[in-house]
């Protein structure tokens, strides 16, 4: 059967191959840089931004629906891959809640513990973000410098619970292990020395021109914006707002600490840089403090073997490292609980991303995308 | 325009001299990687890895098949036969043992539930870690690879 060719439609009566149109292409999802399984779809005017669409939900595994079918307990460990550069603060934030649905309390010492895990979570967190980030943006040296650190890092949590990235580290009500022997040490140690080694990192990036003009101006986001957006944690602090839950509403040992909240001023890539560089500072005053002030006694609390909570429901949000965490859990009363939802910083600061890219080159869009620091296993769930 | 121009070319070379110093300075430093898989990884004695079935002073398992572990798994990965202990075929123990025991590492998440519900401490983990295979179903791992071999007479098979 002879098939009739296709007709081509006639090029308008002036145009060239030269001429360009709004070009749609999609970025990712097997996209190095989009850290993950990130779909965005660009529409373009030659290299400008007219506009993204992200599209989410190739990495998603039903988390909340997961929580339905475990026991409380049962359900600790899953948290741990949501984010899973930052398993210690999820799990912190899971056990808060549901500590707090059965109204019991963990003992200091398990709260001080806690804070000095949570901190060097964030910073390990955060140095996953700045290797990637600066390698999005040309600069290799900095990634194995990073992980060095990290690996650091690591060491403490597999020496404390046995592994290092899904840490599984805390329990409702406390803990399950106490400190291993030489933790103190480690811990002082780690401290004692990364101070030096953010100062290396900024070496290689703070005065340098590529990095200077990839990152100033790039991807603002005003206060206001940010606000709107409803973005919390360094994206939030570098636009300007002075807002950290740690402050804002004390949890774990946070109310016997002190530290600062550093804040930025443009709200561009540069600030949300300075600002986690700052907040890793920050986070070695805290263990610090923690260490000094580790009291005796026991890490767990007195909680029941079957945990049944009362009938109701929670909202409790910490500050992981991206942002605001939150886990809002209704109970029925049974050994399971009725829902548990999940409040995932990344998902909600990449909305902001489209805001921020509108108007620059495509290259920049790795730049904003690395800065919001995503990681998809929590955008998805 | 002029000086500000020069004043960034100085500042930019300034910049990246330091950048190269500092990467001079740490090549040569000691090395920190480890040279896996030609020298044995270091883990550290809390390390949660593959599963190991412990054996008491006699050479008898310490499992008891209470089906504990089984039920604390979140992931509902361990698989448990429990028999009797005659008085001729003497396994564990206790009174019963378990027959069959399986752990299917396709699903395991190395929590650590079953090593904490184990009232024996029959379960504990190991540091085995190098699951990889072309073939899920040898992610099954049936009890005669989990248990850790006889005290004394170390001559059979696992
Ligand atoms: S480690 Fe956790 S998931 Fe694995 S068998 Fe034990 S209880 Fe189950
Ligand atoms: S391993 Fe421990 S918990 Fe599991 S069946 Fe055997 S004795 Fe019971």
């Amino acid at each position: 059967m002879a098939t009739t060719p296709p007709v081509i439609p006639p090029l308008a009566p002036n145009a060239t191959f030269l001429d360009t149109n709004e070009l749609i292409i999609n970025m990712g999802p097997q996209h190095p840089s989009t850290h993950g399984v990130l779909r965005v779809i660009l529409k373009l005017d030659g290299e400008r931004i007219l506009g993204t669409e992200c599209v989410i939900g190739y990495l998603h595994r039903g988390v909340e629906k997961i929580a339905e079918n475990r026991t409380y307990t049962q359900f600790a460990p899953y948290v741990d891959r949501m984010d899973y550069v930052a398993a210690v603060s999820n799990g912190l934030g899971y056990c808060e809640t549901i500590e707090k649905l059965l109204n019991v309390e963990a003992p200091p010492r398990a709260r001080f513990v806690r804070t000095i895990l949570t901190e060097l979570n964030r910073i390990s967190s955060h140095l996953l973000w700045l290797g990637t980030h600066a390698i999005d943006l040309g600069a290799i040296t900095p990634l194995f410098y990073c992980f060095r650190e990290r690996e650091e890092i690591l060491k403490i949590f597999e020496n404390y619970c046995g592994a290092r990235l899904t840490t599984h580290a805390f329990r409702i009500g406390g803990l399950q292990y106490e400190t291993y022997d030489g933790f103190d040490q480690q811990v002082r140690a780690f401290c004692n020395q990364f101070m030096e080694k953010i100062a290396e990192y900024e070496t290689l990036l703070t005065g340098n021109r590529i990095w200077l003009e990839r990152t100033k101006g790039v991807g603002i986001l005003t206060a206001a914006e940010a606000i709107d957006f409803s973005v919390t944690g360094p994206l939030l602090r570098a636009s300007g707002v002075k807002f950290d839950l740690r402050k804002a509403q004390p949890y774990a040992a946070y109310s016997e600490v002190d530290f600062d909240i550093p804040v930025g001023e443009n709200g561009d890539t540069f600030d949300r840089y300075v600002v986690r560089m700052e907040e890793m500072r920050q986070s070695i005053r805290i263990a610090r403090q923690c260490l000094d002030k580790l009291p005796e006694g026991p890490v767990m609390a007195k909680v029941p073997k079957i945990m049944k909570p009362p009938v109701g429901e929670v909202y409790h949000a910490i500050e992981a490292p991206k942002g605001e965490l939150g886990y809002h859990v209704v109970s029925d009363g049974s050994t399971q609980p009725y829902r548990i939802r999940v409040r995932p910083p990344s998902l909600i600061n990449l909305q902001a991303l489209d805001r921020m890219v509108r108007g620059l080159l495509v290259a920049d869009v790795v730049a904003v995308i690395g800065t919001i620091d995503i990681v998809l296993g929590e955008v998805d769930r | 325009m002029e000086p500000s121009l020069l004043k960034q070319l100085v500042e930019s070379a300034g910049a990246i001299t330091d950048g190269f110093k500092l990467t001079l300075r740490t090549m040569l430093r000691p090395t920190v990687t480890e040279d896996y898989p030609d020298e044995a990884p270091h883990f550290t004695e809390r390390y949660r890895g593959l599963h190991v079935l412990q054996r008491d002073e006699q050479g008898l398992e310490k499992c008891v098949g209470c089906f504990l572990c089984s039920a604390a798994c979140p992931a509902n990965c361990i698989y448990i036969e429990a028999a009797d202990n005659t008085a001729e075929r003497r396994i564990s123990a206790g009174e019963r043992y378990a027959e069959v025991y399986n752990i299917d590492y396709n699903r395991c998440i190395f929590c650590g539930y079953c090593v904490e519900a184990c009232p024996t401490d029959a379960i504990t983990h190991g540091h085995g870690f190098e699951l990889a295979t072309y073939n899920i179903t040898d992610l099954i791992y049936r009890k005669e690879q989990l248990l850790a071999n006889p005290p004394a007479a170390d001559n059979s098979s696992q």
